[in-house]
């Protein structure tokens, strides 16, 4: 049992070693990184067509929905909070109001390392053309 | 004085002549307004467009385009409803044909209509174009094709739709499709409009590389009561639009009073994009 000097020893270097990320920040005195700071939305008057409580964990759930709703059932408007109908669109009714994708959408997905394809096909109101250059919604009166 | 003989005899015979053939002018006068504006009524002579309704047809069980080639041809230069609809979907507009993105599209006469086509056809027929985009088969074989289910027939109208999001770029329906009415896209459209300084429309989202896309009759746009971009845009009048279900729909009416061929109605694939040639 002369071995036993070693073991312990070893034993000790393993154990400092292993909790060396927790050792290293305890002694540097590092804090971990905190939630993102999102920020507020433009128009953070407006009522959301769900609660914060259920946007926070869901919304990616409610997208999806939206999208095979709209897609696949044609299924296109919901009442909003306030009575009035509403496009379900990511593009034209969420950003109306959460216009500040970079600080709002982006912090948040980028802390997650989350990386959703939304935008590789979908579009900001910063890379859209400017509402006057936009083909005449309105159809065309004729006689 | 009062008038002489051969003054009161002028006047008289123009005066009897106006009484007899008034009302007959008249109502000549009245069928032509009559017809400019109901249009097509009994489609005498060549068909110049009938007048669109504010709105499409709501809840149309069979969407159909009849395509009045005859007027399309005395304009080989207009591009305006390939124009408006490129513009409208955000469809780039590559240089090198190898990744040619169209949902609507000008062709060869001979090219569109193999089957109509011959060595002796009419000379004007012959140098002629036809306008393709996608028929919206009865029959669509691209949807047998597909094995994720992101192209299908809508059952409430007949649209043959596509989902972008659940298509994942096999070409099936691409090999599939015999009018050649979809595109593939082999580079990423966001990073060229990026490159050209070209900037998107806001109201229909993009495509990402490796999906295929199509004409949909813009069903994005009926759903707002609007016409598809094309028929809006169209200058002359060309394309009707309408539900084939509805006896009184003027695409029913023209089909009645037209004769319309289709393209290569051997397949069995029953297009319902009709050509007045």
């Amino acid at each position: 049992m002369s071995d036993r000097g070693k073991i312990v020893i070893g034993l000790i270097i393993f154990v400092l070693i292993f909790t060396l990320p927790m050792t290293y920040n305890m002694v540097a005195k590092n804090k971990a990184v905190g939630a993102p700071e999102l920020e507020i939305p433009p128009e953070a008057g407006k009522e959301c067509v769900r609660s914060t409580e259920y946007m926070r964990p869901f919304h990616m759930d409610l997208l999806n929905e939206w999208r095979d709703e709209v897609v696949r059932h044609n299924d296109r408007y919901i009442e909003g909070p306030d009575g009035a109908m509403i496009e379900k669109s990511l593009s034209n009714t969420c950003l109306d109001c959460h216009s500040n994708k970079e600080n709002f959408c982006d912090r948040c997905h980028n802390y997650l390392a989350v990386y959703p394809y939304c935008w590789d096909c979908h579009t900001t109101p910063e890379e859209t053309a400017q509402p006057e250059l936009v083909v005449a919604q309105q159809p065309k009166e004729e006689n | 004085m009062g008038i002489d003989r051969r003054k009161f005899v002028k006047v008289a015979s123009l005066a009897s002549l106006g009484l007899v053939a008034g009302p007959p002018v008249k109502a000549l006068a009245n069928e032509v307004v009559k017809e400019a504006e109901h249009g097509c009524e009994g489609c005498q002579g060549d068909y110049l467009g009938a007048p669109r309704a504010v709105h499409p047809p709501k809840e149309a069980k069979r969407l159909a385009m009849v395509v009045d080639l005859k007027t399309c041809r005395e304009h080989p230069d207009c591009t305006a409803c390939i124009d408006a609809c490129h513009l409208v979907h955000n469809v780039p507009d590559y240089p090198h044909p190898k990744d040619e993105i169209k949902w609507i599209w000008k062709e060869h006469f001979e090219h569109a209509f193999p089957e109509a086509n011959h060595q002796f056809i009419e000379e004007h027929v012959k140098h002629s174009s036809g306008l393709l985009f996608c028929n919206h088969c009865d029959n669509p074989p691209c949807v047998k094709a597909c094995p994720t289910g992101a192209t299908w027939k809508r059952e409430e109208d007949g649209v043959v739709m596509m989902d972008w999001h659940r298509c994942i770029g096999c070409r099936y329906c691409i090999a599939a499709c015999p009018y050649g009415s979809r595109s593939f896209n082999f580079r990423e459209p966001k990073k060229y409009f990026a490159e050209q300084g070209k900037k998107p429309q806001p109201d229909f989202p993009m495509r990402m590389r490796g999906v295929v896309e199509k004409c949909t009759f813009c069903d994005e746009r009926l759903a707002r009561g609007l016409w598809p971009s094309c028929v809006e845009a169209c200058p002359y009048n060309c394309l009707t639009f309408g539900d084939l279900d509805n006896p009184d729909d003027p695409v029913r009416e023209l089909l009645h009073h037209k004769f319309t061929i289709r393209r290569k109605p051997g397949l069995g694939t029953q297009p319902e994009v009709y050509y007045i040639v």
